[in-house]
């Protein structure tokens, strides 16, 4: 057994390890839309677990990692899917090129990380709750101002937009989102995000400039959000304010403190163990899953159970999250990380001494 | 020249004033310690210098450099290092991690090479984590450097307190309470190490302190305060026998 442990250990710490894992992941992200591998419905459920993934992993930047409550995360997606749906449907000639989509995402992420810098502006002054009162405000904002414009559609929303979001696509930002968050939460800026949380004062006295991290902080989780939103809008193919709405940013709010604060694996885990279960407890899926089931036992199950499983989901899922927040207050991961993600020299600079025995000259032996 | 020198500053919390007229000259090299019973404006003075609170009149320069006006992360990258009275570290982070965040301002890349591990993001990394396992060591905590500060004892903490201090290399070092908590034995000890670390990092210190014994035991020149005004200042032996001291601060009698 706990050779097993050794050799598993051993496995995490090689460094091609994650490189070939985003390979083979791409290879499949090709392979399965290509010779239909897995059916269309799994393959959609596949796309919302991506961009949920990149939705959960950016705010738990600044709700985990910084210790803020952002409501507004749902508004830098807003912000992201029209500006990338109003450049393929107005602007670029997607229909000719469809090379030209990852540029309509890059610009709805650019964006939203503009607007990401205005809501970083209060935080200078503003912390807790009455900065999650700002952002749920600067929220409402976004979503009023959409409604008035009618060159987007007003409440009306953009419909008919191009299904250009693909298995490919999806996973090519999951994996850029999620490495540039891990690479910047273990930098000098990412330590400094931590430092915010930790102790703000002492933060500045031990010379981070906090205004400056949490401009990147915010900039970079609403850009995150904003190219989730850009794939969402060319996924779902309709678009209108009312998508964008509080909803919205619960679902993802939920998703970061089920994973885990402070955790990227957390929030990978957290986003795919929610869409996932949400989309298992549908009736038409349960029933799917059940149809084994003798026709004696399952029709009356099917009749008095699963059909009503429609509207009993949304009462199972939040029960499900009270009792993870009972039992484990910070989530799956909280404050902890898959050792996969730290990278070799932190893992190395935490453990090498303990292991040495605190022999400061045996450290460069490996 | 004078390394830190504040002129006429003053300070107000409301209506209240927390510190009238207060003059420093410290010159590159000294040992000053700042005594006062509670409430006298000992720690505002430090807030003041690394620029927590904007003093509300006077200047307070670092050789030419004004400091009021500055934020204080402005200030610490001037090389001003400080420690707290209640103990305040990174809690949650483990104890590299607490050193390591104080060499923010050194550590040159910009946020485009933090995002991407490119350019000169792995060579200062290596050098921030060299320096704080160097740090570490002579603070004896090397071992500890993956635990999670709030797990260290409270010896261990004030110890860290004052590694994460050095990490920003400083040439001015403020210690708020050093020895608070500590028993005779330790304080003995830890007057020694204070006198190590000048030598070692050629730091200039100002100190509050308490504990009698060593601020006598080891201060040059001593300045008393009391009600944020200044009673007295001079070095310890006419510190000890000043009557204007004794009576504010140490309690009338002769000092046993």
């Amino acid at each position: 057994m706990s050779a097993l442990k050794n050799a598993w250990e051993q496995l995490l710490d090689q460094r091609w390890l994650l490189p070939v894992l985003v390979l083979i992941g791409f290879v499949l992200a090709f392979a399965i839309p290509e010779y239909n591998l897995l059916n269309k419905y799994i393959q959609l459920v596949l796309m919302y677990v991506g961009i949920n993934i990149i939705l959960t992993v950016s705010l738990n930047l600044v709700n985990g990692y910084m210790g803020e409550f952002s409501l507004a995360h749902a508004g830098f997606m807003a912000v992201g899917a029209y500006t990338a749906a109003l450049l393929t449907q107005k602007v670029l000639p997607v229909a000719a090129y469809p090379g030209l989509f990852p540029l309509a995402v890059l610009a709805g992420g650019l964006a939203a990380a503009l607007l990401g810098l205005v809501v970083a502006v209060p935080s200078f002054k503003v912390r807790g709750d009455y900065l999650a009162i700002i952002t749920l405000a600067f929220l409402m904002i976004v979503k009023s101002v959409i409604e008035n414009i009618d060159y987007i559609g007003g409440p009306r929303g953009i419909p008919g937009i191009k299904r250009l979001t693909t298995l490919p696509w999806v996973f090519f930002w999951t994996v850029a989102s999620v490495w540039m968050i891990r690479n910047f939460v273990y930098s000098k800026y990412g330590r400094g995000v931590l430092s915010i949380r930790e102790d703000e004062i002492a933060s500045e006295l031990m010379s981070v400039n906090t205004r400056r991290v949490k401009f990147l902080a915010f900039m970079l989780s609403s850009f995150c959000a904003g190219i989730a939103g850009a794939l969402f809008a060319h996924l779902l193919q309709f678009i209108s304010p009312r998508v964008f709405d509080i909803i919205k940013t619960t679902d993802v709010l939920i998703m970061v403190y089920l994973g885990g604060i402070a955790s990227i694996s957390g929030s990978i885990l957290g986003a795919t163990a929610y869409t996932v279960l949400l989309e298992l407890l549908r009736p038409s899926t349960v029933a799917a899953l059940l149809s084994w089931l003798p026709t004696l036992v399952f029709d009356p199950l099917n009749q008095y159970v699963i059909q009503h499983l429609g509207v009993w989901r949304m009462v199972i899922m939040p029960l499900l999250l009270v009792l993870v927040m009972l039992y484990w207050p910070r989530g799956i991961m909280g404050l902890r990380e898959f050792r996969g993600f730290v990278p070799r020299r932190d893992r190395e600079a935490h453990h090498r001494l303990k292991a040495h025995g605190g022999s400061h000259g045996a450290a460069d032996s490996h | 020249m004078a390394l830190l020198t504040a002129t006429k500053v003053k300070h107000y919390f409301g209506g209240l004033c927390a510190v009238a007229d207060f003059n420093l000259d410290l010159q590159p090299g000294d040992l000053m310690g700042i005594i006062g019973p509670n409430g006298a404006g000992k720690t505002t003075i430090f807030n003041l210098i690394t620029g927590v609170y904007q003093a509300s009149e006077g200047s307070i320069r670092l050789r030419e450099i004004e400091l009021v006006g500055k934020t204080p992360h402005q200030i610490t990258a001037l090389r001003i290092g400080r420690t707290f009275q209640n103990i305040r570290l990174f809690r949650d982070l483990s104890v590299l991690d607490n050193v390591r965040i104080a060499h923010y301002a050194q550590s040159r890349y910009s946020p485009l090479e933090a995002l991407l591990h490119l350019g000169r993001y792995h060579r200062e990394e290596q050098r921030i984590i060299d320096n704080s396992q160097r740090l570490l060591a002579i603070f004896k905590l090397e071992h500890l450097a993956g635990e999670t500060a709030k797990n260290l004892p409270y010896g261990s903490q004030r110890r860290l307190e004052i590694a994460r201090a050095l990490a920003i290399d400083p040439e001015l070092l403020l210690l708020d309470e050093p020895a608070a908590g500590m028993n005779p034995n330790e304080i003995d000890q830890l007057m020694e190490f204070i006198q190590w670390i000048r030598r070692e990092f050629k730091l200039t210190i100002l100190l509050i302190e308490h504990q009698m014994k060593l601020v006598m035991g080891i201060c040059e020149r001593i300045k008393v305060l009391d009600f944020g005004e200044t009673l007295a200042e001079g070095p310890p032996e006419a510190i000890q026998n000043d009557p204007k001291v004794l009576e504010a601060y140490l309690g009338e009698g002769p000092v046993g």
